[in-house]
């Protein structure tokens, strides 16, 4: 069943990052349930391209929010499944496709971001630099690429920037809403996903997404990517 | 690149009971200039006007919401948002003549091309649901509805209460960016409360919206910040407009048979 990739520990720990610390704790009843994860820095870290207010509100009450709710339908979910209730598991998929990808999403997007200090927008070395350079021309057009696609997503969603697995190449895709990168093709990887619902830069930017799209750039964190493009294609 | 201030014929109508949109404020008008075709072409004074929209006041000052939605945010959501659709539909149309000469619900209707819709669709849809946004609005507003809309209410919800959960209901558990709706259902005959997603609207299968909210995060961030649920609030509570939507379920009955059809007897 498709379910069973989502609950098992080994499988989220691998597509989100988390090590030990991270936000998984197992209930009395054998469900775990999940908790928000740290942030590897300061709130104010990554300004001026986010602003802390942003980081803040988008950490503790956003991604809080898919967590809770998120927590909530798996456990409405395991008391489906155990009366064997069809009707209400299925009813119960769309809150766990959007508050797990929720989950999962910005998981990955807090790994994707770092302090300037802490190499925030240091170009990628190695394999992956060579990757995109050999795919897209340069990071330059990387980097354009995905701000037009970033810009001209309507309403809410992510863009990414992945590496299919299978065919060892990169791709730069769209999701809507709060589907996970998975969702446009099984054997894709996200490496960088940048969060364009309004949330994610309307305290600073307002309606200028392309200005956001522009500065997140500094605060990329490409040694995360490169870390993880390394291990999908040694 | 000419501009030319024209007296506004105004061809954007919008189907509202009181108002025959011409004698609405439109602002920003500006005629996309057909010259500069090439090296031999003279550039002449007045182009051919096809069609264009402007963007349409709200019926109210932009600080007449205080203090359930500001005017700082009306003032990005409607002179930013709302304006930067206007100005993106005239811009494609500018390219794209098979589209003049709509009204804009004839617009949307037809750029929603049965849901499959056409790259137009998403600016023209939004200029129509903001424009019907700030009309179901009012300084003031909430409380409740009265009389003959209060009963049809009644009759198909159960009780104002019940509505009015269901619509807090739907506003909250609309997924991503969206609209949900007050709508008469033109089939059924009968009010519903339906979620919509981006620019969808119900008019493009045929009913009709009688009031709307907006849940795309732009429409409240700058002053509920994450907590749409105090904003869903707010907008029940003290700004929605019973009385346009009375006007709108009276229009509405011109065209849906609400009770027994009244056949005069010889």
């Amino acid at each position: 069943m498709a379910l069973r990739p989502l609950l098992t520990r080994r499988t989220l720990a691998s597509a989100s990052g988390f090590s030990s610390n991270g936000g998984i704790t197992t209930s009395f009843r054998g469900l775990q349930t999940f908790s928000l994860p740290d942030l590897p820095y300061d709130y104010g870290a990554l300004q001026p391209a986010i602003s802390g207010e942003i980081m803040q509100l988008h950490h503790q009450k956003h991604h809080q929010a898919y967590i809770t709710n998120y927590n909530k339908a798996l456990e409405q979910l395991h008391d489906a499944m155990s009366k064997g209730d069809a009707p209400a598991v299925v009813k119960l998929q769309s809150a766990i496709k959007f508050n797990g990808g929720g989950h999962v999403n910005h998981s990955i997007f807090w790994k994707n971001l770092a302090p300037i200090q802490g190499g925030g927008g240091e170009p990628p070395k190695g394999s992956l630099g060579w990757a995109i350079d050999n795919h897209f021309g340069s990071l330059d057009a990387l980097v354009q690429k995905m701000n037009a696609e970033g810009a001209a997503l309507q309403g809410s969603g992510w863009v990414w920037l992945g590496v299919d697995k299978e065919l060892k190449k990169l791709v730069v895709e769209t999701t809507s809403n709060q589907d996970p990168l998975v969702t446009k093709g099984p054997s894709l990887v996200p490496l960088i996903g940048i969060d364009v619902w309004e949330h994610a830069y309307y305290l600073q930017y307002k309606n200028v997404r392309p200005d956001y799209l522009k500065n997140i750039w500094k605060v990329i964190n490409w040694k995360y990517a490169s870390e993880l493009y390394g291990k999908e294609c040694p | 690149m000419g501009s030319f201030s024209l007296h506004a014929s105004c061809l954007a109508k919008h189907n509202l009971p009181w108002s025959n949109g011409c004698s609405q404020n439109l602002n920003s008008l500006r005629i996309p200039a057909l010259q500069q075709r090439g090296p031999g072409f003279l550039s002449r004074k007045a182009s051919k006007i096809l069609a264009f929209y402007g963007l349409k006041s709200p019926p109210y000052a932009l600080d007449a919401l205080e203090p359930y939605m500001s005017k700082r945010l009306l003032e990005t959501h409607w002179g930013e948002h709302h304006h930067g659709y206007v100005e993106g539909l005239n811009k494609q149309l500018e390219k794209n003549d098979i589209l003049y000469s709509y009204t804009l619900d004839e617009l949307v209707k037809v750029t929603y091309n049965n849901g499959n819709p056409l790259p137009e669709f998403n600016n023209a849809a939004q200029v129509w649901n903001h424009d019907f946004f700030w009309e179901s609005m009012q300084p003031g507003g909430g409380g409740m509805p009265e009389l003959g809309l209060l009963q049809q209410i009644e009759k198909d919800f159960g009780s104002f209460t019940n509505f009015k959960e269901k619509f807090i209901e739907a506003s909250l558990s609309l997924f991503g960016s969206g609209w949900v709706w007050l709508v008469l259902k033109r089939q059924e005959k009968r009010l519903e409360v339906v979620k919509t997603s981006n620019a969808v609207n119900p008019i493009a299968w045929d009913d009709i919206p009688l009031m709307s909210l907006d849940t795309w995060e732009h429409a409240y961030y700058q002053d509920y910040k994450h907590d749409r649920g105090k904003y869903v609030n707010a907008f029940m509570n003290h700004l929605v407009s019973w009385h346009v939507v009375t006007a709108r379920i009276i229009r509405a009955e011109a065209f849906v048979n609400l009770g027994e059809p009244k056949i005069p007897v010889a």
